[in-house]
């Protein structure tokens, strides 16, 4: 592979180039330009979603209230989790599909390439109207990002607001969604049967069904929070004959999936990693697809373990509690995949691996209090508390967004051409890592000793470990600073790469040209 | 106490952590796990948590163990070349066999404690407790007892921004109250629980309950205490602006001297309900 960059181009490149200047971003159709878009997008949330939680932090780096009032200590919460589950880990996953999965499966574009437009630039609106009810009278949404009834229908005039950016994200989803599943079932090269498909592809695959599934119902359900607030019905009011539970059962029937949805694209990039810096196939293809299909099976009939504390039948405590332990089956199955492709390679430790096998190692931790919590008897204790808070961002960060770092670190090459700097994307991990660990890790103590979650002021014995957390929270919030730095060098300029990028690599992406030309594979590919 | 800055505090942790020989003090003043509690089912919880833990502790040990040894012995530095197996139905099979044994036994023990959770039956007094925003009330069917229970006033000057007034210098800061919930020792207590607006959860770590307060529906639950003492734990589902301020302060008596509140308690009201503005005089013990 001695083809550089500027080699494979200028061939490709004869016909349709991008539009000039700004208008190229605004019109585009092209699955590249929207995959960026949807990239840089996620980061600038991931910043603002970051900082709210380092006001989060700050409010409680000691005990006794300093910086906030606890009503907006209230939106921070509720703000960072919408903002960095639908602003940030869905969006940048997006952008890794719309990047990767043409030329993974070896298609030109994405199969709705004006729909894909469309998908991404609601999300600016969207989100500029969810971050607009910060300034509105009364606040912005403090009901925590579940809002559940009825605190939620407390919100001022930030509710309507909140709920119709609720609906374009979810219509963004929708569409972004449907077409990855166009684009998988109808554009791939001759010889790729579904049983070819990298992970990568199989994982979204999955949770674009998911996603499909899902998205209709959280609109449902805020959507009659809002005909419950201005129009008089009461789907959630007692006193109307509705039912406050019936929300979070709705709620919950999307947000378990939606917690999928968060994390299989996460599966599919750290089984694209592992094979490659182990230079050894993934081992147990067929049964990583079978666990991903499983697991999005139960996240179906899962749901109510968020709710164990509503006072629901003992059969149901039952049948959620078994039904969510067996998550851990199919789950398990993917790590010693992953351990066992590991095994007898040879590996080396660029700064992909790296951050793929930390999130091996610390989505595992996270997995490992999920079979806790899901002991029904127990979470009784653990539910609402800091474990659970430490529990699903163990998941989330060294989990999700670990991997999407990992993506973009393995995949940037390719993308931009040059080579991104080594030595501080190895920065870049070990400082997130440690201060990743320092920030969560001792939110189990607080949790377990008696912390409640969602609380801007704490009683004095869980003072220490609020401290070292808030230490870990700035620590780890800085340490992002040196990956725009990478990213930003690398954009400009670097050492060349070849077609190939890593010497274990395999798959049609890597069959292109680094950057690859403006439109991929004009020549269908076949694979054998 | 020794009062020091945060930083400080954070700094003396971190240090102590590192240093594995002076650790053992500064972590026995630290709540690292779940208390044990003082009710039978507490102990059932705390026993099923720590089985739980030490059973994900040696999967951890098995799994990064593997890892470990891997990233160490099949490095491309060390000049090995990989390995090309990529499947084995058997070992396959295997992993997932043992993992659904892993979980039957977690699920087994779970289950049994569940279902004694959840027997309300044969109880001996009931109380009912309804949540406001942000305060709790209880009352006692039997003798019509009926009160709230809010903040204590040390906490509540205390918590409020810039009011100047050391947290460390106040006794259970956000922990207290003004009238605790009391109930007698040794004593299958049903307890009911309600909202007048919206959701907030009653919660005792000690006594390893939790419950939603749903406005319009009452949920139940029970305890037992097998100790007396002054047990606490605070509202756990977010219920607006004050969540983190509205307590729960269990004090558990001798049945003697519960019969004895009880009776002053009566007196004290009249008769009548106590108005929502109540702040009743601490009651002696």
């Amino acid at each position: 592979m001695n083809a550089t960059t500027t080699d494979t181009h200028h061939d490709d490149h004869h016909d349709h180039g991008p539009a000039p200047g700004l208008m190229r971003w605004v019109t585009t159709t092209n699955h590249k330009d929207i995959g960026t878009l949807y990239l840089w997008f996620s980061l600038i949330m991931f910043f603002i979603g970051g900082a709210m939680a380092l006001v989060i932090r700050t409010e409680l780096f000691q005990p006794g209230l300093q910086v906030v009032d606890p009503q907006f200590f209230n939106t921070m919460t509720t703000m960072h989790a919408l903002i960095m589950i639908f602003g940030v880990v869905m969006p940048a996953f997006v952008g890794l599909a719309n990047w990767m999965l043409p030329i993974m499966i070896g298609a030109p574009d994405m199969a709705l390439p004006r729909m894909n437009n469309w998908s991404f630039w609601i999300l600016p609106f969207g989100f500029s109207m969810m971050l607009s009810t910060l300034f509105m009278e009364g606040g912005g949404p403090a009901s925590g990002w579940t809002l559940y009834p009825p605190l939620s229908l407390q919100t001022g005039e930030a509710f309507p607001f909140l709920i119709f950016s609720i609906h374009i994200l979810g219509i963004s989803s929708i569409m972004g969604a449907i077409n990855i599943v166009a684009t998988i079932q109808n554009l791939r090269a001759p010889g790729m049967s579904y049983m070819k498909m990298p992970l990568f592809v199989w994982t979204w695959f999955i949770t674009a069904y998911l996603l499909i599934a899902v998205m209709p119902v959280l609109a449902g359900a805020v959507t009659m929070l809002l005909t419950d607030k201005y129009f008089g019905t009461a789907f959630f009011t007692a006193g109307g004959g509705g039912d406050p539970v019936m929300f979070q059962h709705i709620f919950w029937f999307f947000g378990h999936p939606e917690v999928y949805i968060l994390i299989l694209p996460s599966f599919g990039v750290v089984s694209e990693i592992i094979p490659t810096f182990a230079r050894k196939k993934l081992f147990g293809y067929a049964s990583m697809v079978y666990a991903t299909g499983s697991i999005a099976f139960l996240s179906f009939i899962v749901w109510a373990h968020h709710m164990f504390t509503v006072g629901m039948p003992l059969s149901g405590e039952l049948f959620f509690m078994f039904a969510t332990m067996l998550i851990a089956v199919p789950t398990g199955v993917k790590v010693f995949n992953w351990v066992a492709t590991m095994w007898r390679g040879a590996m080396t430790f660029e700064t992909p691996m790296l951050f793929a096998l930390g999130f091996v190692i610390m989505f595992t931790i996270g997995g490992f209090s999920g079979v806790m919590l899901a002991l029904a008897p127990v979470d009784f204790q653990y539910h609402d508390t800091y474990f659970v808070v430490a529990h699903f961002h163990y998941v989330l960060v060294p989990g999700s967004i670990f991997a999407i770092i990992a993506a973009v670190y393995y995949w940037i090459p390719k993308w931009t051409g040059n080579m991104y700097d080594e030595k501080w994307g190895k920065i870049h991990f070990w400082t997130s890592t440690i201060f990743v660990n320092l920030l969560f890790f001792p939110m189990h103590f607080v949790g377990l000793a008696g912390m409640p979650r969602r609380i801007p002021d704490y009683a004095v014995q869980f003072a220490d470990f609020n401290a070292i957390a808030t230490v870990g929270a700035f620590g780890f919030g800085f340490a992002q600073l040196i990956f725009v730095y990478v990213v930003f060098k690398c954009v400009r300029g670097g050492e060349k790469v070849t077609d190939q990028v890593w010497e274990g690599a395999e798959g049609l992406e890597w069959t292109l040209s680094s950057p690859p030309p403006y439109h991929s594979f004009t020549d269908q590919p076949v694979v054998k | 106490m020794i009062k020091k800055t945060p930083a400080a505090r954070a700094f003396a942790v971190l240090a102590s952590l590192g240093a594995m020989s002076a650790s053992t003090t500064a972590l026995a003043a630290m709540e690292l796990n779940m208390p044990r509690g003082v009710t039978d089912i507490s102990y059932k919880v705390y026993d099923m948590h720590m089985l739980a833990f030490y059973i994900m502790c040696v999967v951890a040990f098995a799994v990064f163990g593997a890892m470990a040894y891997s990233i160490v012995k099949h490095r491309k530095s060390k000049g090995v070349s990989p390995s090309t197996f990529h499947e084995s139905t058997a070992v396959e099979i295997v992993w997932t066999i043992l993992p659904f044994v892993i979980l039957i036994v977690l699920a087994l023990p779970a289950a049994r404690t569940l279902i004694v959770q959840e027997d309300d039956s044969n109880s001996e007094m009931t109380i009912k407790i309804t949540g406001y925003q942000w305060k709790w009330q209880y009352e006692y069917p039997d003798s019509g007892i009926s009160f709230f229970s809010t903040l204590a006033d040390e906490s509540r000057e205390a918590r409020v921004r810039g009011s100047g007034i050391d947290v460390y210098e106040v006794e259970n800061y956000l922990l207290d109250v003004d009238n605790p919930l009391v109930i007698p020792v040794d004593t299958k207590v049903r307890l009911l629980l309600t909202s007048n607006d919206v959701i907030h959860a009653w919660w005792v770590p000690d006594f390893a309950i939790k419950k939603d307060a749903i406005p319009g529906f009452i949920n139940t639950m029970w305890t037992k205490a097998n100790e007396t003492g002054t047990f606490r734990g605070q509202c756990a589902e977010l219920c607006g602006r004050d969540h983190g301020f509205m307590p729960v302060v269990v004090k558990v008596v001798e049945k003697a001297e519960f019969e004895q509140w009880t009776a002053a308690r009566i007196a004290e009201q009249g008769g009548e309900q106590l108005a929502a503005t109540d702040v009743a005089t601490p009651v002696a013990n």
